[in-house]
């Protein structure tokens, strides 16, 4: 028998003035799941992550945060939910210890179990020898790892991610992979959103790709693979008329392909003759990706 | 709409200790200084020149004055400014907005706080006058209780500013065309029935005045019936202040 959803967001729509930001959207979060909501800058992640935590209102539609309704029990819902914004908000004049035990405070963490969980944030942002060091001496991936231990100060069952390393370097972001791994694996419902093609294939066991307010596709990376793009790619080099060339084709030979600048990716090659291939020009092979899904579904490239 | 949580307050509070506990002898220093220098600049200065005012050595009647200069600046600015960085500046309110606190849990807990902070700062000024003339009366121990209730409305009147404008610079408007005259209409330095007639009835809508006249009421013991008068107005001023923050705030934070 199936669990109910830890999150379940049906219909829902928002409207700001003439842009709709959410356009009928509707998901499930299975618990203990990791759900990566993969879209470009603008597709309306940040929106309903806010709609979540029932601080940007709904036009219509509903969500449920483990049975809390948010119309009804906003307060209820953000009592089990941790969130990691995406804008930085702690106080960068106060230490790292004192803005974790004001979230402790706020999320009502009962008193007698603040010290643990100041603790034990500390330590899973690692950060217990600089816990004294005020927030504005922490370098940026210090501060994101602070704000990943706040997000779970209160023991979260759902926990709301968004761009948890959006303008970091690789070695910090890889950092965050391991935090935020770790957590995953410790059962807890994580719902990320990133427009970071690698950091959703390497933690979301799901991934719902989101454009213009909709989810325009729905599946583990694999099956999103398999059903739009594929297993094999190929890439071919050169100037502007070759590719269109190569595109046409291509098509004629009922295959999917996609630009990117100087580059033409022809998708799911792997039942084509090499032959056929080879005539076309110089090639080099590779696996589909998620960025041959998201790209071929919604035009649009991935920055970053 | 989430009911009223006081179990909020805390946590709110929480906050506003960790700073004050950092900054509180920068915002100690300017919350006691300013009205001092009105009391020793003004009450003495002018005093030289004028013996008595409505019965009372006019340096005890500006003393008791500069308990309300103290209520207004500590209360309204810190509304304002405090306000408007933590929402603006450091996001702290979409921070806090996404636990389960919810807005006017987070501008009642700081109003109270402030209030709470401007019962010591506006008792200053009259301490400082007892040794000018002031003779120290049981009724004195209300004038915390009276700063408070002043402070609230006021604070929550600089909340509700604090949402009204887009840019910080703003806030210079309402500091000359609001604050100043809720300080000089008021009865601080010179009894309002100098004024001409319509002064007086403005003043009957100013929070500041109603301090002022409670507190020299509580000074000079002459505490009334008439008295709780005064104390209505300031209620009334704080409920609809802060109804008024709490709905601004409401409009720029819940999206």
């Amino acid at each position: 028998m199936p669990q109910s959803p830890a999150l379940a967001v049906r219909n829902v729509t928002k409207r700001f003035g003439d842009f709709v930001a959410v356009n009928d959207l509707s998901l499930d979060v299975q618990p203990g799941t990791c759900l990566g909501l993969l879209g470009p800058n603008g597709a309306g992640k940040t929106t309903l992550m806010r709609m979540i935590t029932g601080q940007t209102g709904l036009n219509g539609g509903s969500i449920s945060v483990l049975d809390f309704d948010i119309a009804t029990q906003s307060r209820e819902a953000r009592a089990v939910l941790g969130v990691c914004p995406q804008q930085d908000n702690m106080d960068d004049q106060q230490t790292a210890r004192e803005n974790l035990a004001l979230w402790a405070a706020l999320c009502r963490v009962p008193r007698a179990q603040r010290k643990s969980a100041i603790a034990k944030a500390l330590a899973t942002a690692q950060l217990t020898e600089r816990a004294g060091e005020r927030v504005t001496n922490l370098s940026g991936g210090m501060r994101r790892r602070l704000l990943l231990g706040r997000a779970f100060i209160n023991s979260p069952k759902l926990v709301l991610l968004d761009e948890p390393t959006v303008g970091l370097d690789p070695q910090v972001r890889s950092d965050l992979w391991l935090i935020i791994d770790a957590m995953r694996r410790s059962g807890v419902t994580v719902v990320m959103s990133t427009h970071y093609i690698e950091e959703a294939e390497r933690l979301a066991d799901d991934i719902a790709i989101v454009n213009h307010g909709r989810v325009i596709a729905r599946g583990t990376p694999h099956q999103l693979r398999e059903r739009y793009v594929g297993v094999e790619a190929v890439e071919y080099f050169g100037p502007p008329e070759v590719l269109d060339e190569i595109a046409s084709k291509a098509a004629d030979a009922g295959l999917k392909s996609r630009r990117a600048g100087l580059s033409i990716s022809v998708l799911g090659v792997e039942n084509t003759s090499v032959e056929l291939l080879n005539s076309w020009g110089r090639l080099s092979r590779r696996p589909t990706n998620l960025e041959d899904v998201f790209v071929l579904l919604t035009g649009e490239s991935l920055d970053g | 709409m989430a009911r009223f949580d006081v179990r909020s307050l805390p946590a709110v509070w929480t906050r506003e200790l960790i700073i004050f506990k950092r900054y509180w002898p920068g915002t100690t220093f300017t919350a006691v200084l300013e009205p001092l220098i009105f009391l020793f600049a003004i009450g003495l200065g002018v005093g030289a020149f004028i013996d008595e005012i409505a019965g009372v050595k006019y340096v005890v009647f500006v003393g008791t004055g500069a308990v309300a200069t103290a209520v207004l600046f500590s209360s309204v600015f810190p509304g304002m400014y405090n306000t408007f960085i933590a929402r603006v500046f450091q996001k702290v309110y979409d921070g806090i907005l996404s636990t389960p606190t919810t807005t006017a849990e987070l501008m009642v807990g700081e109003a109270s706080w402030v209030a709470a902070r401007t019962a010591v700062y506006g008792s200053v000024p009259m301490m400082a006058t007892i040794p000018f003339g002031l003779t120290p009366r049981w009724g004195m121990l209300l004038v915390p209780f009276i700063c408070f209730i002043s402070a609230l409305g006021l604070t929550f009147l600089g909340q509700y500013i604090s949402g009204l404008v887009k840019v910080i610079d703003s806030f210079s408007y309402f500091q000359s065309a609001l604050l100043t005259p809720l300080l000089f209409v008021s009865g601080t330095y010179f009894p309002i029935d100098g004024l001409p007639k319509w002064f007086g009835t403005i003043s009957n809508v100013n929070p500041v005045y109603h301090c002022i006249e409670l507190v020299r009421d509580a000074c000079f013991g002459t505490l009334s019936p008439a008295s709780l008068w005064h104390v209505l107005v300031l209620v009334v001023f704080a409920a609809i202040t802060g109804t008024l923050s709490i709905r601004v705030m409401t409009k720029r934070l819940i999206t």
